[in-house]
């Protein structure tokens, strides 16, 4: 028999094992191979990094208004901040741009006080941004009412197109896309086979052909008078096409509901659609975020796609600019610039989700 | 014995009248005939497979049956939804493994359905909601998530949440199966204290020692047929069926 009565107090860990060196010991010099590997990938990062660094900030330029300001030998920014107007609002009239600019703050807030945890009415808030905004947002853009100019939707481009296909596709694609999972879930054999069939063909076809389709085959089935306007066909095919990929998406996410959660719903009496917009879609679009975010990064960037039906977005009126004589040779600035606007966007919505998955992670299993 | 036949009327609130099943090929219900008076608590036991589950599955159209006739309370269970609906909302059902809606509080788990189907303020909802998880012994858990709570205390949750709508039938699905030995009791006490309240009550269980206590009737099942069916007295004291001999030596042995 043994009896232990001496209380062993609590110890310190050894110092080697805590701390910045037992951080380093453990992660990057554990064995000779660890410690090597260490320093040549250390090596190589900070080679290149010193030079990179170099060249974006410490030799770069920045101010000036033509290609000879730029002297230093770096970077040359100056191509963009000189081009930045028309890289934000494409070629609409300068004197609307307060428009565009206040549907940016619009939005910007009403995302802002969604993400804020202490928002009251957040309900009504994402049915307003959701529902009503898209249609202020229409007017303001492309006028028409309101004693407002009519603007064009040809002379729509840059970062503002770019944002204006990648919000609608998104908000457009989700309820299309959920009730393309539904339908291909559903009982009735004939619903059934209309959302299957839709998924595979929009899902088997590549985006560009899509809005190939949509720009040149279109309007030879369409009589002439009722021409419909190129964006807006360049609008439904990407909606349509990223609904098919958001389907399956959310379906996977459908087929990871325990089946005992149906059943609950159904035995206290709730109709199809309010056991699923009350018990199952909450709890499967909840499991499905990252999976949901990855399509929507997807969808924002592939939006560039429609450079090649002749609307610029902010690829396309970047690559545009670089073919001007007076800025010749300068298009890694101008690429570089285009990928560090669609990354800073993409990261925060991938920041976003993350934090939306911690927030409702309510200490549960799947059952 | 008179103690357990209070509370039951001659009104008839379920009758199944030669009900037939089949899943593919496979026979499940062989003419099942039953009917069960309001205020009658009714234990189901038999041996896995025997159909048992899904007998009392047909009864709220979990499991469509093939041929035969289901009545609760006056209407028929048909293809019509609206009947359906109906007789949804007048049956509880608690499952062997919970089925509580793990996004939403506890709370919410049981005024969900009184506020969508049966269209209660929600003041209300929550007031009757407390009124039964205070029934069941947790209100203090009303605002924790199911995930939080242990095995027994959820399905008293899910017991409260059928409660909830005030159903005139309560089915239970084995549910006490899934729980570890210590949480049975909790669960079963509550059970007790609704028969004693007069709920009609079906239960699809193993536990003998609730069926001595509480059952008007025992219905053994083997093999998709009622092999037997007496009260709880005659059934474990003096079994007819050599099937029913076998099964309650199996599980009363240990």
């Amino acid at each position: 028999m043994i009896v232990n009565d001496n209380k062993i107090p609590d110890m310190p860990p050894p110092a080697s094992t805590v701390g910045a060196v037992g951080w380093l010991r453990k992660n990057l010099f554990s064995s000779w191979a660890n410690s090597i590997l260490t320093v040549v990938v250390g090596y190589i990062v900070i080679s290149n990094l010193i030079p990179l660094i170099d060249w974006v900030f410490l030799t770069s330029d920045w101010l000036g208004d033509s290609r000879e300001d730029c002297t230093s030998g770096g970077a040359c920014w100056v191509f963009i901040t000189v081009r930045l107007e028309q890289f934000i609002y494409g070629f609409y009239p300068e004197s609307e741009y307060w428009r565009i600019n206040t549907i940016f703050v619009m939005l910007a807030g009403l995302i802002a006080a969604l993400i804020f945890e202490g928002t009251p009415k957040k309900g009504w808030l994402g049915a307003f941004t959701l529902l009503i905004f898209p249609i202020i947002a229409f007017y303001l853009l492309y006028g028409g009412a309101f004693d407002l100019e009519v603007v064009e939707t040809h002379k729509w481009g840059g970062l503002s197109l770019t944002l204006v296909l990648a919000c609608v596709g998104i908000v457009a694609s989700l309820p299309f896309g959920v009730l393309l999972a539904l339908g291909r879930r559903s009982n009735m054999p004939i619903v059934r086979s209309l959302s299957t069939a839709f998924i595979e063909i929009w899902r088997g076809v590549p985006l560009i052909s899509v809005l190939f389709m949509a720009s040149v085959m279109l309007p030879l089935f369409v009589s002439g008078e009722t021409s419909m306007d190129k964006l807006l066909r360049a609008l439904i095919g990407i909606t349509m096409f990223q609904s098919a990929y958001m389907a399956e998406v959310i379906r996977g996410g459908l087929q990871a509901i325990p089946k005992g959660q149906y059943e609950a719903a159904m035995a206290l009496g709730l109709n199809y659609w309010k056991s699923m917009g009350l018990i199952i879609l909450p709890q499967a679009l909840k499991l499905m975020i990252p999976g949901i975010v990855n399509t929507f990064i997807a969808l924002f960037k592939d939006t560039s796609l429609v450079l090649i039906i002749g609307l610029f977005d902010l690829l396309a009126i970047v690559q545009a600019a670089l073919s001007d004589p007076k800025w010749l040779g300068y298009s890694v600035e101008g690429y570089v610039f285009v990928a560090f606007v669609f990354w800073i966007f993409c990261f925060s919505m991938s920041r976003y989700s993350q934090a939306l998955e911690r927030k409702l992670h309510t200490g549960h299993g799947a059952r | 014995m008179s103690t357990q036949n209070n509370n039951v009327s001659s009104e008839i609130m379920i009758q199944l009248k030669g009900v037939n099943k089949w899943y593919g090929e496979f026979h499940v219900l062989k003419d099942i005939d039953l009917s069960v008076s309001k205020g009658e608590r009714i234990v189901v036991c038999g041996p896995s497979g025997s159909g048992k589950s899904t007998m009392i599955r047909c009864l709220n159209r979990l499991e469509e049956h093939q041929q035969g006739q289901i009545l609760v309370g006056k209407t028929e269970l048909t293809n019509d939804i609206k009947n359906i609906e109906t007789i949804r909302r007048e049956v509880g059902m608690v499952f062997q493994h919970f089925n509580l809606f793990p996004h939403l509080t506890v709370l919410e788990n049981c005024c969900l359905a009184p506020i969508w189907v049966r269209k209660v303020p929600r003041k209300d909802a929550e007031a009757t909601a407390m009124k039964y998880l205070e029934r069941v012994k947790i209100p203090d858990q009303a605002y924790k998530y199911p995930g939080q709570l242990s095995g027994g205390q959820q399905q008293r949750v899910a017991i409260a949440r059928s409660l909830c709508m005030n159903p005139e039938v309560m089915l239970f699905d084995e549910p006490t199966s899934a729980l570890d030995p210590e949480m049975i009791k909790e669960v079963l006490d509550v059970m007790i204290e609704l028969a004693h309240e007069g709920m009609t009550m079906i239960c699809v269980t193993h536990e003998m020692g609730f069926a001595k206590t509480v059952a008007n009737r025992v219905i053994f099942m083997d093999g998709g047929q009622i092999i037997e069916e007496n009260n709880p007295h005659e059934f474990f004291d003096n079994p007819q069926s050599e099937r029913t001999q076998l099964f309650l030596s199996q599980i009363l042995a240990h």
